[in-house]
């Protein structure tokens, strides 16, 4: 449910860090308590975000849900599959079903998260 | 995330409840009640069985009273908007409970079930309201006798392009005799039972009432034979394709049946009908706004409370607010965001553009005609 290989936000966002490149997705937990993800919003490439800070918003078909970014830095990459059919968020959660990819800012940041133990811990 | 209510009135609880809870259910608050709304499979798939096969839906929240006697038909003529005299046993008829100003205390079934017979349905969440209006106008009328069988039945939907035969083949091929939108009995896998040809999704299918010692017997023989378990999250987009309004949202004591474009179900000639002379007013002038569907052009999903903006526009700063969402929601039979809101009536016509702001957003949107969805 939750790879041991990414890190985690209180927020239920995962991240997979590949060099100075952060791949975000939503959690399982997130993804399973939204329900069937009807609609995705991101950002341009090219914008700017900060860690934590509002990056789109994820619609099920009963909720709206507010995206927050685990790190800062410029958003490098957008998965339109993401957008253009939904479903992949609960499909693949951790593979096709990413979100964003940012260029981190700050890799230090990336101590602010948790691993997939205490992010597991922090769900029951 | 927190499931502390604000009130600690503890939540009742259906006869179905621990049936729902072992199959994977979520459950939720609604109208007191803890309910499902969603099944292990999801919203999306809930819809779909009910759109193209058999879903089954716990119902046992609604309001379920009875009304007897011989001064039962004039009662009911005095507190809800439908030609009852007019109702032959066995039929049902779509009504309006009003109150004297002709705002909407509730939306309701009334089935005539005998002579000198009538059951009500009304929503779990009105409930308390509906009572209190009934109370104040039985005080003091002996010819009628109410029985509340809220607790004492179960209630089972069962909807969809094959739900009659599903019933059917449990009740011996008893249960299409009975025809669209009137009530019978019959026995249901081997339970007596009461069957209404009518619901809340825009599929044929019945609304079956058993004793609640036999509701888990019935849910279970049901889905033994094909129906899928579905929630209220299923339920919600279903009525609302099917252009079904939702009291709470779209009816309110603050909205009258005209403007929400339902005046054919306000029926106010009783001469007792409390309402009826608001109603008939309210009849005769144009109303300033109409409740108008509209499906999303743009990118997003229409929810309750966002603001309706006049359209033709990139920004909302060059147009103007016209109304505002009362129900939207994803849908999946139509694969878009639907909804309805109340407009000014002169911005009400089929074909007007619109923005909905969406948290911001400005997203074009365009009334179409309800129901969004006719079953073939």
């Amino acid at each position: 449910m939750y790879p041991e290989d990414l890190k985690y936000s209180k927020e239920h966002e995962w991240v997979r860090v590949n060099g100075n490149i952060a791949e975000i997705g939503i959690t399982v937990f997130a993804q399973e308590s939204l329900g069937d993800v009807v609609f995705v919003d991101l950002p341009a490439v090219g914008s700017e975000v900060e860690q934590f800070a509002k990056f789109g918003e994820i619609e099920s078909v009963k909720a709206v849900s507010d995206l927050f970014s685990p790190v800062g830095g410029t958003i490098v990459e957008v998965n339109d599959s993401a957008t253009d059919s939904p479903e992949v968020v609960n499909d693949d959660t951790y593979g096709s079903g990413w979100l964003i990819k940012v260029e981190l800012s700050d890799t230090a940041q990336l101590d602010e998260l948790m691993d997939a133990t205490t992010y597991e811990g922090t769900l029951e | 995330m927190s499931d502390v209510k604000a009130e600690s009135v503890p939540l009742k609880q259906t006869i179905l409840h621990s049936t729902h809870v072992e199959s994977g259910a979520r459950m939720v608050p609604f109208g007191g009640w803890d309910m499902p709304v969603q099944y292990s499979h999801g919203i999306i798939s809930e819809v779909n069985a009910v759109r193209t096969s058999a879903g089954i839906f716990d119902v046992s929240h609604m309001g379920r009273l009875e009304f007897s006697g011989s001064g039962a038909e004039e009662f009911l003529s005095s507190i809800i908007s439908a030609n009852v005299p007019a109702l032959q046993v066995g039929r049902s008829k779509y009504n309006f409970i009003c109150n004297a100003t002709g705002g909407i205390i509730d939306d309701a079934m009334v089935y005539k079930t005998g002579d000198e017979q009538f059951l009500l349905v009304i929503n779990a969440g009105n409930v308390d309201a509906d009572m209190e209006w009934i109370n104040t106008h039985l005080a003091g009328q002996s010819e009628v006798t109410m029985n509340v069988v809220t607790d004492q039945t179960a209630m089972i939907a069962v909807q969809g392009p094959t739900a009659v035969a599903l019933v059917d083949s449990l009740t011996n091929n008893a249960a299409s005799e009975i025809r669209r939108f009137r009530i019978g009995a019959a026995e249901v896998s081997g339970v007596q039972a009461t069957l209404a040809r009518t619901g809340y999704t825009g599929e044929d299918g019945f609304e079956i009432i058993v004793p609640s010692d036999h509701g888990i017997e019935m849910w279970n023989a049901l889905r033994d034979v094909g129906a899928k378990e579905a929630g209220l999250g299923a339920r919600d987009v279903l009525r609302l394709e099917a252009g079904l309004l939702l009291h709470g949202n779209d009816l309110s004591t603050e909205t009258n049946p005209f403007e929400a474009g339902f005046g054919r179900f306000a029926y106010f000639e009783a001469p007792n009908c409390i309402a009826g002379y608001a109603l008939k007013q309210l009849s005769e002038s144009e109303p300033s706004r109409l409740l108008a569907g509209f499906k999303m052009v743009g990118r997003g999903i229409p929810r309750s409370g966002l603001a309706i903006y006049t359209g033709g526009t990139e920004s909302l700063d060059d147009s103007e607010p016209i109304g505002s969402v009362t129900s939207g929601t994803h849908s999946p039979t139509l694969d878009g965001g639907i909804g309805m809101g109340y407009v000014d009536q002169k911005h009400s016509a089929i074909g007007t553009k619109l923005l909905i702001d969406v948290r911001g957003r400005p997203v074009e949107a365009e009334i179409v005609d309800m129901p969004f969805y006719k079953r073939g």
